[in-house]
């Protein structure tokens, strides 16, 4: 009985300390938190540092997404880099997981902090690549995933990819 | 049997096998990379590395390769122990060392061999960091795609294609560690198996290139099973479809017919989904010709406009399903049903189909003839008729190296070992032809004649058999061969046109029968369900002539060009005597020019149906993909039509399964389809069966860019299969519902070996198809005339049919790859005959009214000429017509093609 009532007086007694200190809330949207750059919003696809897009539409985004609203598929550029001929995110079903960033072996997907995605209509939120594709390198600039690939492409012969002996000559029998 | 421990555990297992076969079957993860199921094993990869212990009181024990260890009695092995993982996760270590950093942009990954063992071997942090070899590509045609970096060396693609499947241009090339696998040269891979690279090697050296260039990921490739459509072989396939495009065609495994492998007709072939014309919409011709398509309610009006109360006759389809046919033989009456194929193409198979149930010889599934000690083909050139059938006899003629191996007490899987031992002695085979074979190679004799004189060679063989003396050698060599054999084999088919020569082989058959042996009698069949067919009509075949006489009112074509069967002009002398033609067809072929009414049936990835291969197996197909846009199965189409006909017999049918148990009455043979797969009424465990893997991705965004609403999934009410990636996929699920193979750890096909209840067996849910010959009867058909000997005519030539795997059937040519291989229409002439006409290789000849491109052949029969069978050109010709040759006016030579393997090759 008496420590029911204590707990009540203390209760009371926190509430009254807390009408002394600063207010948390903050006067969204007016006033904007900060959010870090690993901040996980909506998704945008990079480029790499040479300027070309960076998906290589691997698809591995796609199968990491546990809502699976993510849709592309492949084709081959002339110059022999793989693309997605589209690329499709479906917004109103992303749950902003990140999981695609994560799986992303070209460093094309990467999550923004800009998680502002207000929409009358639901099919706004459906996203293709004209939409996604930045013009920069997000948070990694030096990556290039086809100067570590093994893949040739217009520009970067066989050997040429970092950590490669020119190409073998097979016709030589010298050890 | 043995028994044998694994870490500690003991199994009663098979004798006979190696370690690695056994702990597979025992559903045991172990690494392997060189062995091969259907190849055996070579011990080159290190990678199936156990640990062996002498006896109990071992504790040191050695490494061994699981794959080239026997399994004995007693033995005691450790596979999951740290020394023997160590050993395994160094290997990949070290065959990591050069491998690209390439899986984003590979066409294998996700179904990699070479990434499931890297996982399961546990090895993940790269010790090494020096340079990477590089390898230069070479271009390989136009239908597989090289990326030499990507190779670990363990030889499975050359002893693929050189010492199974007999190709001579790919070859381990260079020295040391710079070992190739290419050609000496670039150039197009020469043999029909080359496709079968991309699924044995255990990596990305060879691609599929038509799939790398619209590429979708194993996890994303909605497939069911089906059955491939180029030739009769009947050939188990599993097409993957995304984005309602066909992007690839699998291997299916089926132990008694394809096994693990594919010919390229069969794996490159079905492209013609996707590049071909295809019709979309129900269309009607108007009084300007040009067609107009027509909604579903104007075509319903349509259908009733044009059929009812009208007098029908019906050409249906050897390359369409059984139950369609059925439906249409039934709604327009058997007498005047043609079966969609020319009288002589009809009577052959007639005949065929009488030896081979009357004869005393057995009619083999594939497996049957891989065990064939001695094997006679009569009139064919399999690789390219029936290409796997071809691959089946490569295989057989190494029962002789197999006997030899079982003298000295060495297991079957000792690869490396009998094929040394055996060196050249094989078991003999024996190739009639009208010209060289792919088979040549490895035959102990080959036998040159025009179609009448293999028909006489035939009849000679048989009497010899039957003890009638002989003075002809090639007849005393083929008889004591055949006699000296357990299991004798004669395959024959209908391509030569002739049927003295199956008479002459189902008597060597016969023969051989008597004389005790266990003979086996196969014949060849041109289209995917031409069995089928010749089953549906063997009481009653309207000819086209009837056809013409029977005062029909409407023609209903099913899915067949009849411009490849007949000349033009007998196509409008029928068109004038029937009035309206309805056309059901999937691609537009001149036919469907003819037709009043046009209906667009789905493509063979988009409906279910029954085929009835060579064998007499009845196989279902069933739908990838829902058909897009208006179109509909044939079998759906041909409802609609009985209904708008009024036909109450027919109406009542609802399912694709109510067809064949509703029509076919009391005929035991055609009920018997129904035993080929499940019906839709079938569950594994409750649930129906996924045609999507359990990673299928993107669902949620595939059709936003429609509607952001997702549609509802499409409803199969026909199999048991589901658009879905929910459901059973349970390993024990029926072979012929088996939409796709993967198992835990296992991405790749390998992880086929989950399936099989035995390494190489049978599937767990048995091997899928029905054999419908076993319960037929048909009377035995009177022997056809002995031909004459043949005599060579000046300035005419006998034309003798030559196929080619790509380009003599009707849908391969229309994928792109293919045709590319096709080429251009040619002409065989031999050396002699040319120089008196005054041809050289390249040029141009006419006959009848076509140009064909001249190829000097040796094996040609002076006196003969070969032609390309079902080009296009040489539609009107036919093997034993005779014809004047003349040198081709204002012909263009072909460019030269860079990298030709034929100029490589002279």
């Amino acid at each position: 009985m008496l420590g029911s009532l204590l707990s009540q007086l203390r209760t009371l007694g926190t509430v009254l300390r807390h009408t002394f200190t600063r207010a948390e809330t903050v006067e969204y949207p007016e006033q904007k938190p900060y959010l870090a750059p690993r901040y996980r919003g909506r998704i945008v696809l990079t480029r790499d540092p040479d300027g070309d897009e960076r998906c290589v539409a691997c698809n591995l985004c796609a199968v990491a997404c546990p809502v699976d609203c993510i849709a592309l598929q492949q084709g081959v550029r002339e110059d022999g880099r793989w693309y997605p001929e589209f690329f499709r995110i479906n917004f109103s079903r992303c749950i902003m997981c990140g999981m695609c960033e994560e799986a992303c072996p070209t460093a094309a997907i990467q999550l923004t902090p800009d998680f502002e995605m207000c929409e009358y209509d639901r099919q706004s939120m459906v996203y293709e690549k004209e939409h996604l594709l930045i013009d920069g390198t997000g948070k990694y600039h030096d990556y290039n995933f086809y100067r570590v690939s093994g893949l040739q492409i217009f520009g970067k012969d066989k050997g040429e990819a970092l950590d490669e002996e020119p190409p073998v000559d097979v016709k030589s029998l010298l050890p | 049997m043995p028994v044998i421990r694994v870490d500690g555990q003991d199994y009663e297992v098979e004798a006979g096998g190696n370690l690695l076969e056994t702990c597979l079957e025992l559903g045991m993860d172990l690494p392997y990379f060189c062995w091969h199921p259907a190849m055996g094993s070579i011990g080159a990869c290190r990678q199936c590395a156990v640990v062996q212990y002498q006896n109990e009181e071992d504790t040191r024990g050695r490494i061994v390769m699981a794959c080239m260890t026997p399994v004995t009695e007693g033995a005691i092995i450790d596979l999951t122990g740290d020394r023997a993982a160590a050993f395994r996760r160094t290997v990949v270590e070290s065959l990591m060392v050069d491998h690209p950093h390439d899986c984003p942009v590979c066409a294998e990954g996700g179904e990699c061999h070479l990434q499931d063992m890297t996982v399961m071997t546990g090895h993940r942090d790269r010790h090494y960091r020096g340079t990477k070899k590089t390898y230069r590509n070479q271009y390989l045609g136009p239908l597989i795609h090289h990326e030499m970096n990507r190779c670990i060396t363990c030889y499975r693609c050359t002893r693929f294609y050189r010492d199974y499947a007999g190709g001579t241009d790919l070859a381990a090339l260079a020295a040391h560690d710079h070992v190739y696998f290419g050609r000496h040269r670039e150039g197009t891979l020469e043999s029909p198996f080359a496709g079968d690279l991309v699924e044995v090697c255990p990596t990305g050296v060879f691609t599929d290139k038509s799939l790398v260039h619209d590429y979708t990921r194993k996890w994303d490739l909605q497939s069911a099973p089906s059955v491939c459509t180029g030739c009769g072989v009947g050939c188990n396939t599993l097409p993957g479809e995304r984005y309602g495009r066909l992007k690839r065609i699998h291997n299916r495994y089926n132990d008694e017919v394809n096994g693990y492998f594919l010919c390229d007709r069969g794996r490159f072939g079905g492209n013609h989904v996707n590049d071909a014309p295809r019709i979309d919409y129900p269309a009607r011709r108007e009084a300007d010709g040009r067609f107009r398509a027509l909604d579903q309610a104007a075509c319903q009006a349509q259908l009733a406009d044009c059929i009812a109360g009208k007098r029908l006759a019906g050409i249906g389809s050897p390359r369409a399903g059984l139950e369609a046919n059925l439906l249409l033989q039934r709604l327009v009456g058997a007498e005047r049903f043609n079966s969609g194929m020319d009288d002589g193409e009809h009577k052959l198979l007639q005949r065929s189909l009488s030896h081979l149930v009357n004869s005393a010889a057995r009619n083999p599934s594939h497996r049957d003839i891989e065990s064939a000690d001695a094997v006679l083909v009569l009139g064919e050139d399999l690789t390219q008729v029936a290409a796997r059938t071809a691959l089946a006899l490569r295989q057989s003629v190494r029962n002789e190296a197999y006997r030899l191996a079982a003298e000295l007490k060495l297991a079957p899987w000792q690869d490396a070992a009998i094929r040394n031992l055996a060196q050249d002695r094989r078991s003999p085979l024996h190739i009639v032809s009208a010209g060289s074979t792919d088979l040549d190679d490895v035959a102990a004799g080959h036998y040159r004649l025009v179609a009448d004189d293999q028909a006489r060679l035939a009849a000679q063989i048989a009497a010899a058999i039957d003890g009638e003396p002989s003075g002809d050698a090639a007849v005393l060599r083929i008889r004591d061969d055949l006699l000296a054999a357990q299991r004798p084999l004669v395959i024959s088919g209908a391509s030569a046109g002739s049927a003295a020569l199956l008479d002459g082989a189902a008597a060597i058959a016969n023969a051989l029968a008597r004389a005790g042996r266990e003979a086996m009698l196969s014949f060849t069949t041109p289209e995917c369900n031409s069995l089928g067919q010749a089953l549906l009509c063997r009481d009653s075949h309207a000819s086209f002539e009837s056809l013409e006489a029977s005062g029909a009112e409407v023609l209903i074509i099913l899915e067949n060009d009849l411009l490849r069967r007949l000349s033009p002009e007998r196509v409008e002398a029928l068109r004038e005597r029937i009035p309206i033609w309805i056309g059901i067809d999937s691609l537009e072929t001149g036919t469907l020019a003819y037709c009043d009414l046009v209906l667009p049936a789905a493509a063979f990835t988009e409906t279910e149906a029954s085929f009835v291969s060579q064998e007499g197996r009845a196989q279902r197909a069933f739908p990838v993909h829902p058909p897009a846009e208006a179109r509909r199965p044939g079998w759906q189409w041909l409802l609609a039509l009985a209904r708008a006909a009024g036909n109450t017999a027919l109406v009542a049918l609802e399912h694709f399964d109510d067809i064949v148990p509703t029509l076919a009455g009391e005929d035991p043979v055609l009920q018997g389809v129904m035993r080929a797969a499940p019906d839709h009424q079938f569950r594994s465990r409750g649930l129906k069966i996924p045609r999507q893997p359990h990673r299928y991705s993107g669902r949620t965004a595939m059709a936003a860019d429609v509607s952001v609403h997702e549609p509802r999934l499409s409803e199969d009410r026909d199999s048991a299969l589901a658009y879905s990636m929910e459901g059973s996929a349970a390993a024990d699920r029926p072979a012929a519902l088996l939409s796709y193979v993967w198992s835990p750890g296992w991405n790749s096909n390998q992880s086929l070996h989950k399936f099989q209840a035995d390494i190489g067996g049978a599937l767990r849910g048995d091997s899928g198809g029905a054999r419908l010959l076993d319960e037929l009867t048909m009377p035995a058909v009177a022997e056809a005339p002995r031909p004459e000997a043949f005599r060579r005519r000046d300035g005419q030539w006998l034309l003798q049919g030559r196929h080619h795997l790509f380009g003599s059937d009707e849908l391969s040519r229309l994928s792109a790859g293919p045709a590319e291989r096709a080429g251009r229409a040619h002409l065989y002439l031999h050396p002699n005959d040319a120089q008196s006409l005054g041809l050289a290789e390249g040029d141009g000849v006419t006959l009848e009214g076509c140009a064909l491109e001249l190829r000097i052949d040796a094996s040609q029969v002076p006196g003969s000429a070969g032609y390309a069978v079902g080009y296009p050109e040489t539609l009107a010709l036919r093997s034993g017509q005779w014809v004047p040759l003349s040198v081709a006016s204002d012909w263009q030579r072909p460019p030269q093609v860079i990298g030709s393997d034929r100029e490589a090759a002279s």
